[in-house]
């Protein structure tokens, strides 16, 4: 229920920012895994976008449209291998009116 | 196969680029400035505080056209509990002087106005372009770069790179290694807009003059964090940040966070009545000096917070940027004059005009701080705020206990949390990593 409100809350935040996603080519990406480590776990609750998510069979996955570039998950998984993460291209992703 | 040769190439059109940038156009180099963004500042977040003495090096008349909201006169500085707030504010007419030294600025706005400048003093600016790699020559030095436009490499004498605290390239590269999560802060901000006159109001304001209000307390979950809160003309920015190591551990969420700091009793009458219109979310370098990297090679430098260079103390960023930015350029058009190369050895120049600057300096005199508040986030940022709370209610709160009684109630109050002993070591151990 908590998570349900929380996911609503975020994207009422994302609603009011501009993005250009680049289709069909995300700039992050989570490796197969069975289970995920405690980081890639955090990310689900620490991503200020809420891109990871848990899914039913208890892995983690992304959806990077809402993505706003901060780093904050290559920080905490990219050393480890468990994600990819490069910029969009040029052009593509957030776009800050204020910043 | 080389496409275009250029004096120098510089990665990023954030505050340090940009200084970087038009320092060396300005002096005649021939000079190439990537960016990824749509438009510089597309892709950059800040508070936003600009201190006036760092720009005025750069362009000593900005304040004739930059996009400038309001210049400060007053700064609070909060401890929070859940429901209350104890602060020390300053205020002085002082601040309203013919050349104020500081403003509050909006990033996307403000980069655009820099890059407008950079471009009039000659430097060729591409946007819409994100660097893919650093090219190097067999013997390692770095030559030029690629990016995601065309597949050919651009060559430079000198690559500098003002890449921000993510810092792909140069990670990537091995230049330096990439931020540890307990040595970055991930910042949450909302913009708030309210008409001119309510945010004067609420704040006591006349014209452009602007408050700023920072916090640490309870907001943080017990993570060693802060709040702010800036006026600008026509709205508020207002945003949370904490280490990231911290959010992990904790795993909190930074907008669950957020929105707690908008609804605390102190903060929600600020902006009541605002309308949302961006949530921005980056990373602070916040090490400090035991962070900061290795600062040139052979055909490189780093500059601004991709170099850490972040002063998470007094808040200050985009100051200790533009200044890298500046002081590498100068290093740089002084091997140009004088035909040397740009080899690490000569490189080495830059280094050492930034240890004589205060940008050094001022890292250096903290450089216990960033571990200090890391090891006892709790006890500096929910304790003791609770303990201050506690003591400031029992101070002001006229119910018929003797004075005495009160007094004797707060310093227990202090030893029970801490014992005497924890008390007397935080003080010590906060005096000698702030001397
Ligand atoms: C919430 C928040 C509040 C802050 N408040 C303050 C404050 O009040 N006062 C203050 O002084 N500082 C503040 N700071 C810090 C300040 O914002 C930074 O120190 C400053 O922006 C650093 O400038 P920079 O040029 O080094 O990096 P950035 O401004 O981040 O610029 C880096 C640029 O490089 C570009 N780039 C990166 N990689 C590539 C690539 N591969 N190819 C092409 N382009 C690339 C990016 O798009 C970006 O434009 C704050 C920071 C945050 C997050
Ligand atoms: S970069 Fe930031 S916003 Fe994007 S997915 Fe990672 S944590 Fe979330």
């Amino acid at each position: 229920m908590t998570m349900a409100v929380t996911k609503l809350r975020v994207e009422d935040k994302l609603y009011h920012n501009r993005y250009l996603v680049d289709p069909g080519r995300p700039h992050i990406k989570v490796r197969p895994h069975e289970k995920p480590s405690p980081n890639l776990l955090a990310l689900t609750r620490v991503c200020p976008a809420k891109c990871y998510e848990l899914n039913d069979a208890g892995q983690v996955e992304i959806t990077p449209d809402g993505c706003m570039e901060c780093g904050t998950c290559r920080i905490l998984c990219e050393a480890s291998g468990e994600i990819e993460w490069n910029y969009p291209r040029g052009g593509f992703g957030v776009l800050f009116k204020f910043g | 196969m080389i496409e275009e040769e250029f004096d120098a190439i510089v990665i990023g059109a954030g505050m340090s680029g940009n200084a970087a940038a038009y320092t060396m156009a300005s002096h005649g180099l021939k000079v190439l400035q990537l960016e990824r963004g749509e438009y510089p500042g597309s892709k950059n977040v800040q508070g936003a505080i600009m201190y006036a003495n760092m720009l005025e090096k750069i362009i000593p008349d900005f304040r004739d056209d930059a996009p400038l909201e309001r210049h400060l006169v007053e700064q609070r500085l909060w401890v929070m509990d859940d429901t209350s707030h104890t602060g020390i504010h300053h205020r002085s007419d002082h601040f309203n002087e013919a050349k104020p030294n500081r403003y509050t600025i909006i990033r996307a706005q403000f980069d655009k106005w820099f890059s407008r400048k950079v471009r009039e003093a000659g430097a060729t600016v591409l946007c819409e372009t994100t660097v893919t790699e650093l090219v190097r020559d067999g013997r390692d030095r770095v030559i030029g770069v690629r990016t995601d436009r065309s597949g050919g490499i651009i060559g430079a004498d000198v690559v500098v790179l003002a890449e921000g605290v993510c810092g792909l390239l140069g990670t990537r590269a091995g230049l330096r290694s990439m931020p540890k999560p307990e040595t970055v802060a991930l910042a949450v901000k909302e913009m708030h807009f309210l008409p001119e006159e309510v945010i004067e109001q609420r704040f006591g304001l006349n014209g452009d003059e602007g408050c700023v209000i920072e916090a640490v307390g309870t907001i943080s979950h017990g993570m060693a964090g802060l709040g702010f809160l800036y006026t600008n003309k026509e709205s508020i920015s207002l945003g949370v940040g904490c280490l990231v190591s911290d959010f992990a551990a904790a795993m909190e969420s930074p907008y669950a966070l957020l929105d707690a700091f908008k609804n605390h009793p102190s903060i929600r009458p600020l902006i009541a009545g605002s309308e949302v219109k961006e949530y921005a979310a980056h990373l602070i370098p916040e090490g400090g000096y035991k962070a900061i990297p290795q600062l040139f090679g052979d055909g490189w430098v780093v500059v601004g917070d991709a170099a850490q260079l972040n002063n998470a103390i007094h808040r200050e960023g985009s100051n200790l940027a533009m200044t890298s930015g500046r002081i590498a350029a100068e290093a740089i058009v002084q091997l140009k004059r004088r035909s040397h190369p740009m080899t690490k050895r000569n490189l080495s120049l830059y280094k050492i005009m930034l240890d004589n600057s205060f940008v050094v300096k001022d890292l250096r005199k903290y450089k216990d701080m960033p571990a200090l508040l890391h090891t006892n986030s709790c006890n500096f940022f929910t304790t003791y705020p609770q303990l201050l709370s506690k003591a400031a209610q029992n101070f002001l709160r006229v119910d018929g206990t003797p004075k005495i009684d009160k007094e004797k109630a707060t310093t227990a109050a202090f030893v029970k949390a801490r014992s005497r002993w924890g008390l007397v070591s935080d003080a010590v151990r906060l005096a000698c990593a702030w001397r």
